[in-house]
């Protein structure tokens, strides 16, 4: 890998000698950058939480990003901050000041990582009162109980003036084109799909929330990455009286900000789907391409109807879209570009998520159920499941059980009869299998209380 | 402010844990372990001929290369660094020395090594079925079990395991050092225990090898003997190839090979009187020591001796035995053994208390220990009469009884969701059981200038030791804390140290940092003139008065015979009590904890801050054990629960939105550094009183008694809501 640049803590960094699916992480504490510790290596600990400049408008915000999953040429043309930037002349910036003096740290390992969180928290574009404790939902911490660390972000007000916030009025890098070895970021959906026939056996990567795991924990290698983040058709965000199309490559948490006439469900589905941090990367077109069983935005999407569109310029209803375990209707080198939500939204909706923690678990289970009122009569049901089967779909059984008939106990009976026919889940570590079962059924019974 | 010493150093990143010290090591190796395949199977052959050829592999450690004994267990030897029966699955059989980690990794996966796989012994019943023991029959018994009562009650208790999840996984660092030996760098509690295996493996004297560790990023019992393979493994590493190695394991790793907080099976029968009172107790603790016997000897009698928690127990019959199966092997966590037993009594009263139609809480109210009581090990309560005075206290501040009817009245009201509400005490016994631990020593300098270097025998994993040492030192020197350097723990500077276990940490180090530091304010109390410190410290020095002191201490009057389990194995106990209130969701069996109200004795507090966060982060950790941590083996006795997306600890959403937390006034503790108390382990167990609530909650759905095995996961919960369990 050659002739990779960015800009680190303010100055510009020239990267060379490192193999393509090393982690930013990595590189930052063999760089002597040490604040940034190694916790888990999958996104869940907030350890390695460094600060990437983000767009916002035509402004800029900070990011919590987990450098454990960023491969280091991913960080090309990239603003990156680390701990070690924010002591200005031996004065600690407030968010460290805050959980110094609240007694935040105990061990102290986690604590840089707590810090990077609530310094964007704090920095965030039209954040008003205290800081969200929330917002450092990706960082874990063993040993404080999260008490003394909640009252330092509720001590925290508007940033201080200076250079970081200085900083935030001016935009983001765009991110360029980048090709080398093992490595490449197109800026259209053309050249991405020219990429992906001159290297046979790519991968493509978005935010890199699941590929990043896949390469620390089990050792996956990749002869090529091909970066999604630099193409504008994929970050994009429309909304018309018929729909909303959602670029496939747009994290998670432009997703929830930009989608303001969202339904309540898909704050239901986003909040506890994974972690701010997380989401600060994560995409819909990579939770979906994905195709795992216990993916969260499938559930919700499948209910609210919506389709895909491809590089290949095709539009798949999401309900073919799974067609296996891990498999979807894209053909070889075909990749999603955007997600099509249709509106109207359904009249009635709703999104569970079991899991063994309530934030940022893996589902146990997940489930949406969406309908029009045809009078007090169901109309069009649709329930969708996730981490019942060995993909994500809707149970045509039981939207058939249900459509046309009266929301009640008594049909609630008889669709929960067909559930429990129809479905086959696992037992695994998650939940056993008469679990996932009994659940399913139960939580058409939580929707109609409430 | 009090906050942590370090807390600096923690918030802008400066403070430097083991693995953050690589730069300082030029051609430093990275080893990496070649892992068994199976739980239990014989080892047939090893071949590192493959991995040798690989480019930037330079060695493979195997038992050829030990000059002294192969072996990192720390009482009985038994377990071998070079194993050829593998005794759990993914053990390590030899470990690749690369230039670069994937180079060590890779190199890894290229040694060929064959298994003959044998069956393997993975839970507790298939262990007793096989009268597959480490340790036991352990008995310990008092007064008559067959007297009548009024109730009998049989059951069986299954406690789920935890895993430490430390945020700093295992690391070291060894090297050659200038006079021939070896040093290390080693995140351990257990210093001189790290020296001793290293010596041993080496085949050195112990004064050969130093031990440094400047503070680990968590620990909780994890690194007390758990670190010794490797540091042996490092300095292996480095006595062999002359160059420095590092051995740091990922979190799937450490997961993989490092022991856990035991799993236990209990079962019981009690008698009971009419009015709730306890009778008769006979129980049998089976603990899932895993593959090595480590400290589950120890850990067993603990859980023995808290069977009572803070109960009187008058007819005891308490057998225990350590079940050898092929997994991790369960070692020390946070309580030690405590929690378990605990939580066995516990379970014993609500079903009491369900069964006789009585207040889990009054039950508990009247088996409480007496003023003058003695329990079954024949130690005398010291102050029991604080349960009472704790308990009346936190109801009143908890408005317990008017919250118990107003969730009466909500829960009647509210078909779906229910609250419960639960109030458990803690008397936890503080000693190490292993007298001769119970000793500490300290070296104090003072430099010409007044400024002060202190060392001592204890290690910082964040529980606040080098903070409440730091004003220990400055208040009995009677120097401003500025002018005081806390030296890293070393061996080289304070010998046959303890490990910082127990909750003992303060109590012993800061009894032997105050006696130096009061002989050196003695000696320069004696010097004439001087305005300020450093004026006295200079004259003092021409006056030839030596500024450096060794300081000491050793607990008084504790004594245990393992024979008969009889004696005093705790010099006191440190008390405390919880209120949890939860609501639970029958449709998912979802649980949130929405308010707990806990009084803690922690004697005189020397830090407020460092206090009230080892009870607030114990509870957490307490409630992450019993409710959403969930450790797992699959039929292959691979671990199932292996990372941190498959194993959850608690987060945001397990914080109590209302969590108080109270320190029992009028606690002064005599005899003890500063009259403070231990508070290490002690609060981890107020988290019962969140299981204790669940229960009640549950109980609200539906009549009966409610069994519930731990953790309660949502799971659980549910089908506890339908009448199962």
């Amino acid at each position: 890998m050659a002739g990779l640049t960015f800009e680190l803590n303010g100055r510009p960094v020239a990267v060379d000698g490192y193999a393509p699916q090393t982690t930013l992480l990595d590189y930052l504490r063999d760089r002597g950058l040490t604040g940034a510790k190694e916790g888990c290596a999958e996104g869940e600990c907030g350890a390695c939480t460094v600060l990437l400049v983000a767009k916002h408008g035509d402004q800029s915000a900070y990011r919590a990003v987990n450098s454990c999953l960023m491969f280091l040429p991913m960080a090309a043309g990239q603003e990156i901050y680390t701990v070690e930037s924010l002591v200005d002349k031996g004065e600690l910036c407030e968010a460290q000041a805050a959980l110094a003096a609240a007694g935040g740290s105990q061990c102290g390992y986690c604590t840089p990582g707590f810090v990077m969180s609530l310094f964007a928290e704090q920095y965030r574009p039209g954040r008003e009162g205290a800081c969200d404790p929330h917002q450092m939902g990706g960082n874990l911490c063993r040993c404080t109980g999260y008490r003394p660390i909640r009252d330092a972000a509720l001590s925290l007000g508007p940033a201080p003036a200076g250079v970081f916030l200085d900083r935030l009025a001016w935009p983001a890098p765009t991110l360029t084109a980048v090709e080398q070895t093992g490595f490449s970021r197109p800026v259209s959906v053309e050249e991405c799909v020219r990429q992906l026939a001159v290297h046979p056996g790519a991968k493509l990567v978005a935010g890199g929330t699941d590929l990043g795991v896949e390469s620390n924990l089990l050792g996956r290698r990749w002869p090529h990455l091909i970066s999604l983040e630099a193409i504008p058709e994929l970050q994009r965000f429309d909304e018309t009286a018929d729909a909303v199309i959602i670029g496939a490559a747009l994290p998670l948490t432009d997703v929830l900000d930009r989608w303001t006439s969202a339904p309540a469900a898909l704050a239901d589905c986003l909040l506890p789907f994974a972690s701010p941090t997380i989401r600060n990367r994560a995409t819909l077109g990579g939770n979906l391409g994905n195709a795992s069983p216990i993916g969260d935005s499938a559930p919700l999407l499948l209910a609210l109807d919506a389709a895909v569109y491809t590089s290949a310029r095709r539009r798949i209803p999401l309900a073919d879209f799974f067609t296996g375990y891990r498999q979807t209707a894209l053909a070889a080198g075909e990749f999603l570009t955007a997600i099509e939500v249709p509106k109207p939204y359904p009249a009635f909706l709703r999104f569970y998520k079991v899991s063994k923690r309530r934030m940022d678990d893996i589902s146990t289970l997940s489930a949406a159920f969406a309908w029009r009122w045809d009078g007090e009569r169901v109309a069009d049901a649709r329930l969708a499941f996730g981490g019942v089967a060995a993909r994500p779909l809707r149970v045509c059984e039981a939207e058939e059980a249900l459509a046309g008939e009266p929301w009640t106990l008594e049909t609630i009976a008889r669709v929960q009869a067909v559930l429990a026919q129809t479905l086959q889940p696992l037992s695994d570590h998650r939940g056993s299998a008469a679990y996932r079962t009994a659940v399913a059924q139960s939580l058409l019974e939580k929707a109609f209380y409430g | 402010m009090d906050s942590h010493e370090s807390a600096r150093g923690h918030v802008t990143g400066e403070a430097l844990y083991t693995d953050d010290l690589l730069a300082r090591f030029p051609r430093l190796l990275h080893a990496w372990p070649v892992c068994a395949p199976h739980a239990h199977a014989r080892l047939l052959s090893l071949d590192p001929g493959p991995a040798l050829a690989a480019p930037g592999v330079l060695h493979v450690l195997t038992g050829a290369d030990v000059p002294g004994e192969g072996d990192s267990g720390a009482n009985r030897h038994d377990e071998p660094l070079f194993p050829m029966e593998i005794l759990h699955h993914r053990q390590a059989v030899a470990w690749v020395l690369g230039e670069t980690l994937p180079a060590a990794q890779g190199g890894a996966a290229l040694v060929q090594a064959t298994y003959e796989p044998l069956p393997a012994i993975l839970s507790i019943e298939a262990a007793i079925a096989a009268e597959s023991f480490h340790a036991g029959p352990h008995r310990l018994t008092r007064g008559d079990v067959c007297v009548p009562s009024f109730l009998q009650l049989e059951g069986e208790l299954r406690i789920g395991g935890q895993e430490h999840f430390y945020l700093e996984t295992h690391a070291a660092l060894a090297w050659r050092d200038e006079s021939g030996g070896v040093a290390l760098q080693c995140s351990t509690q257990h210093p001189s225990e790290a020296q001793e295996i290293v010596s041993r493996v080496l085949g050195l004297p112990r004064n050969q090898i130093t031990v440094e560790c400047l503070r680990m990023g968590g620990a909780f019992g994890g690194k007390e003997v758990q670190s010794n393979p490797f540091a042996a493994i490092a300095a292996l590493g480095a006595w062999v190839t002359g160059r420095p190695v590092r051995v740091r394991l990922t979190r799937q790793l450490d997961m993989a090979l490092t022991g856990k907080r035991h799993p236990y099976l209990i079962r019981y029968a009690a008698g009971f009187a009419e009015d709730g009172r306890l009778l008769t107790l006979k129980a049998q603790l089976y603990s899932d020591g895993g593959w090595s016997l480590d400290l589950s000897e120890p850990i067993l009698w603990r859980s023995i001796f808290h069977l009572d928690n803070a109960y009187l127990l008058p007819n005891v019959e308490c057998t225990g035995y350590v079940c050898r199966t092929h997994k991790t092997s369960q070692t020390a966590f946070r309580g030690f053994g405590g929690p378990q037993g605990m939580l066995a009594i516990e379970e014993i009263l609500s079903q009491a208390a369900q069964r006789l139609g009585l207040p889990a809480e009054v039950v508990r109210e009247r088996n409480f220990y007496r003023e003058g009581d003695v329990t079954h090990y024949g130690q005398p309560v010291k102050d029991a009469a604080r349960i009472t005075r704790i308990w009346e206290h936190l109801k009143a501040t908890s408005d317990f009884d008017e919250r118990r009817r107003a969730i009466t009245s909500a829960n009647a009201a509210s078909p779906h969701r229910k609250r419960g509400l639960a109030i458990t005490p803690v008397k936890f016994g503080i000693s190490f059981t292993a007298t001769f631990f119970n000793q500490a020593g300290a070296f104090v300098l003072i430099f010409r200038d007044g400024s002060v270097q202190v060392n001592h025998g204890g290690t910082e994993m964040g529980q606040g030791l080098q903070t409440k040492i730091l004003r220990i030192a400055a208040g009995t020197l009677g120097v401003p804390p500025e002018t005081i350097r806390l030296m890293p723990t070393n061996t080289g500077k304070v010998p046959n140290t303890s490990p910082t276990a127990a909750s003992a940490g303060t109590d012993l180090n800061g009894a032997a940092v105050a006696d130096a530091c009061r002989q050196l304010r003695a000696r320069l109390d004696e010097v004439a003139g001087g305005s300020t410190f450093a004026e006295r410290c200079e004259r003092a020095y021409l006056q030839r008065v030596p500024l450096f002191a060794e300081g000491y201490y050793r607990t008084p009057e504790i004594h245990y015979d393992r024979q008969t389990g009889q004696g005093r194995p705790f010099y006191y106990y440190a008390y405390g009590a919880a209120v949890s209130e939860v609501e639970i969701d029958r449709f998912t069996g979802d649980c949130r904890v929405l308010r707990v109200d806990i009084l803690e004795d922690v004697g005189d507090s020397i830090s407020p801050v460092i206090d009230r966060g080892q009870i607030e982060g114990g509870f957490l950790q307490g409630l992450g054990w019993l409710t959403i941590e969930e450790l797992l083996w699959d039929a292959q006795g691979r671990l199932a629960s292996n990372s941190a997306s498959t194993y959850k600890l608690p987060s945001w959403s397990e914080l109590p939105d209302d969590f108080r937390v109270d320190f029992l006034e009028r606690a002064t503790e005599p005899g003890v550094i500063f009259g403070s108390k231990a508070v290490g382990e002690p609060p981890l167990m107020l988290a019962i009183s969140a299981r204790e609530a669940i229960r009640d909650a549950i109980a609200a759905f539906r009549p009966g008694p409610v069994h519930l095995d731990s953790p309660a996961t949502a799971e659980r919960i549910f089908f506890a809501i339908r009448g199962g369990a």
